[in-house]
């Protein structure tokens, strides 16, 4: 009754072609952009952005750049807290090394490091396929994270090992270190994640990502169409390592202020994987949806007993959160092994169908 | 159909009580919030436990045997961080807004990430004995704290312990000295004290950095050190590293009388790992050793026998344990110096500020608090929050810890040219770093 396309005619091929042909979705979307954009940043508080909002968005675009490899071309990869690291160590060397430059720019370009070090790590995908292929990307995650730790340039000699981000500012407004206020890193990090989805949104259903998903369905027959198996493949795994990239650089400068190498370990791959795979393969919307749902719901619970009133201590809710997570993961992939993407589908087509189900 | 409309009900709630959860402070009532970042999960929980047990049992017994500070109630919070600076950044931000007057990060990863928000958010970072060594310039850092000691400090009384073993400084040269160390911003921090000293003294610096991911296994650097044969070995370890470097010394059979571990690695749990064997590991320490102090005894009698901690009574009086103890205790008399600087009984991050940079732990404060004995007498001026304060060395003996030495200053002429230019350097990669307008209360 209320999502239902009956009616709405397209009188021209644009219209056929627009990004979001049904009035509903569009609305669906102004909708949730004028969350994004107007609601939260009115009514929340430093905490929900800067320990939900921020991160929520940060995991976001890393989970996009992932699909895009792993969901849209097939190529299982490891490698993602080690490309995110890539991206974080070179829009810090950047803006080390020019510190006049605009930094969002730094960080917008810091993803082209990370996507030529990605597409040299890609190579092997020519040769080998699936778990072999997830072996050789694991490599690449545990020779980065040694660079990060060995090379004392990476860190600008720091005796600590660690990268800090400095004071920005762009504007006359602080936009990155300490003084940096939440809001102003919340909407630079939101514009980012939002401008590069509605980038890849393009990409995916145009001529690019139709031949990554080619190649993800059966690479033979795309070979045969006429589909370059190296250049599709390393290509995915290119602008995969650059939203990475981008990703972990915003990690650093818009969220934590400072990171260790660990902070780009293998469990951050794995996080990353997590989101993409309960949130869906090959859906972008699934990439938001995994990663509210690893990084938001723990949060979430962390908080309920207190609200409750129950005085619990905290590490037994830690170890309880963990416990509940875990489950609903084995719930949500039991109940629906395509992931949120494919369960909010049903939910569409529930929705078009009521009140009247057959 | 029922089980999406179920599932898309229970969610909303989830959503609801967590939000509410989220967006609640607590009221600004007469108390005094002290939140504690401790962990008892993950890879660090089995020294991570003692030292959060030793935090929240000092400041409990406060409250129940003197009602708090200036008669004003002390409210403690745990956050879980699990040595991850991630969860710790989250639990900054949640409880910085109920009022927070100082944090411990207990880890120095989470303390690099809270260095430049303490001045932003006027809340002081007290990390004692850790963190970064820098910090220590308190014209440079005035809301960081890292009394008594930095691990430059450590490291040099290191350095001077073993050169009293070997008859004096000068004849260190020629010698090796492993260092094994976690490979962490933690355990990298000595190293340019260490290599600083031995271009002085002419000693061979060999080291042996552990991953977080390989401390449980650690054959191949004992393997090395085999091979190499150092005439000491120097560790800064913690969490499951400590007890696994032990047993692996003791089955190389490194002579564990040459074997020092940083005050970090000086857990009864991490030694008794070594068995037997273990007899004769040394560590630096710079809290009391045992459990014969009547504070702990309150601590026994208000707060574990009332059941209101989860702390074992037979691990009270554990090196860890005690350096919780020390932590708080700092706390308190912070918060007290602060009190009695403003005239407020109710203080802000602001105050403690103050209090902290006004410490002054003396003897005689110590025997009133019931801890004669238990720390060295500790001061902290506006120029030094460390105070490079003299620490000893004790030994296992095969059961529990004994001092196996009087007191040891460290080289201060050393150390703290040192950190003025490593604080110097901090402040200039950080451009611009806010100068000192923090007026200095003594």
């Amino acid at each position: 009754m209320f999502y239902r396309e009956a009616g709405q005619f397209k009188t021209s091929y644009k219209a056929d072609q627009a990004l979001m042909p049904i009035l509903q979705d569009r609305v669906g979307l102004i909708a949730i952009l004028g969350v994004a954009f107007i609601v939260i940043p009115a009514f929340a508080n430093d905490f929900f952005l800067t320990s939900i909002m921020i991160p929520f968005l940060v995991f976001s675009l890393a989970a996009i750049g992932l699909n895009v490899l792993t969901g849209f071309c097939g190529q299982l990869s490891l490698g993602t807290g080690a490309f995110m690291g890539v991206g974080a160590y070179a829009a810090y060397k950047l803006t080390t090394i020019f510190p006049d430059a605009n930094v969002i720019v730094m960080v917008l370009l810091s993803g082209v490091f990370s996507a030529a070090i990605g597409a040299v790590f890609g190579l092997p995908s020519l040769r080998i396929k699936g778990l072999y292929l997830a072996v050789t990307t694991l490599a690449a995650q545990f020779f980065l994270e040694w660079c990060f730790i060995r090379i004392p340039w990476l860190y600008n000699n720091n005796a600590s090992g660690a990268i800090e981000v400095p004071h920005r500012e762009m504007f006359g407004i602080v936009v990155s270190g300490a003084e940096a206020t939440p809001i102003v890193r919340y909407f630079i990090v939101l514009c980012i994640t939002a401008g590069i989805a509605f980038l890849m949104a393009n990409v995916l259903r145009g001529r690019i990502g139709r031949s990554w998903m080619m190649i993800r369905d059966m690479d033979i027959a795309a070979e045969l169409m006429g589909i370059r198996p190296l250049q599709t493949k390393l290509m995915a795994f290119a602008v995969s390592s650059y939203i990475c990239g981008v990703a972990g650089a915003m990690m650093v400068f818009f969220w934590l202020n400072a990171a260790e190498p660990s902070s780009y370990s293998i469990a951050l791959s794995f996080q990353i994987l997590f989101m993409v795979i309960l949130g869906g393969l090959g859906s972008l919307g699934g990439s938001f949806m995994g990663a509210a749902f690893i990084w938001i719901l723990p949060v979430f619970l962390k908080f309920i007993p207190g609200t409750l009133g129950f005085d619990v201590a905290a590490e037994t809710v830690e170890h309880v959160t963990f416990m509940i997570v875990g489950a609903l993961i084995i719930f949500f992939l039991i109940v629906e092994p395509h992931g949120f993407a494919r369960l909010w589908q049903i939910g569409k087509q529930k929705l078009r169908v009521w009140p009247f189900p057959y | 159909m029922k089980n999406i409309k179920q599932l898309a009900l229970g969610t909303a709630v989830a959503i609801g009580v967590g939000l509410s959860g989220a967006m609640t402070t607590v009221a600004q009532a007469e108390e005094n919030y002290v939140p504690l970042l401790t962990y008892r999960t993950g890879p660090f929980a089995a020294s991570g436990i003692h030292i959060a047990n030793g935090m929240h049992d000092y400041l409990k017994m406060l409250n129940e045997r003197d009602g708090g500070i200036g008669g004003v109630k002390l409210v403690t919070e745990e956050c879980e961080t699990g040595y991850n600076a991630q969860k710790g950044v989250e639990c900054y931000e949640a409880t910085k807004g109920k009022g927070a007057l100082v944090y411990n990060p207990y880890s120095t990863g989470i303390t690099l990430q809270l260095i430049p928000k303490a001045g932003v958010d006027k809340i002081p970072v007290l990390s004692m004995g850790y963190g970064l060594s820098a910090a220590a310039v308190g014209s440079t850092f005035p809301w960081v704290f890292n009394v008594p000691d930095t691990y430059w400090d450590g490291a040099s009384v290191v350095i001077k312990y073993i050169g009293e073993q070997e008859g004096g400084l000068e004849n260190l040269k020629g010698k090796k000295i492993g260092y094994i160390f976690l490979d962490a911003g933690y355990g990298r921090e000595p190293i340019p004290l260490l290599e600083q000293l031995a271009e002085k003294y002419g000693y061979e610096l060999l080291q042996y950095p552990v991953g977080i991911k390989e401390m449980q296994n650690q054959s191949s650097q004992w393997l090395n050190v085999r091979r190499d044969r150092p005439d000491y070995m120097v560790m800064w370890g913690w969490g499951a590293m400590n007890p696994t470097a032990i047993k692996e010394a003791v089955k190389i059979r490194f002579p564990m009388d040459k074997f020092i571990g940083v005050w970090w690695s000086a857990g009864d749990d991490d030694a008794a790992a070594g068995g037997e064997g273990a007899k004769g590991y040394k560590a630096m320490n710079f809290s009391g050793v045992g459990r014969d102090f009547p504070a702990l005894d309150d601590i026994q009698k208000y707060v574990v026998d009332a059941g209101l901690s989860s702390t074992d009574a037979e691990t009270m009086g554990g090196t860890l344990y005690n350096r919780g103890v020390l932590n708080s205790v700092i706390i308190a008399e912070g918060i007290r110096t602060a009190q009695e600087l403003t005239g407020k009984k109710v203080i802000t991050g602001e105050d403690m500020r103050m209090g902290l940079e006004a410490l002054d732990l003396t003897e005689e404060r110590l025997k009133e608090l019931g801890l004669s004995g238990f720390a060295h007498p500790m001061k902290v001026t506006c120029e030094d929050h460390a105070g490079s304060h003299p620490v000893f060395i004790q030994e296992w003996d095969g059961k529990e810890w004994r001092q196996a030495s009087g007191w040891i200053e460290p080289m201060t002429d050393i150390v703290r040219p040192l950190l003025e230019k490593a604080a110097a350097e901090y402040a200039e990669k950080n451009a611009p770093w806010p100068a000192r307008t923090e007026p200095c209360p003594n």
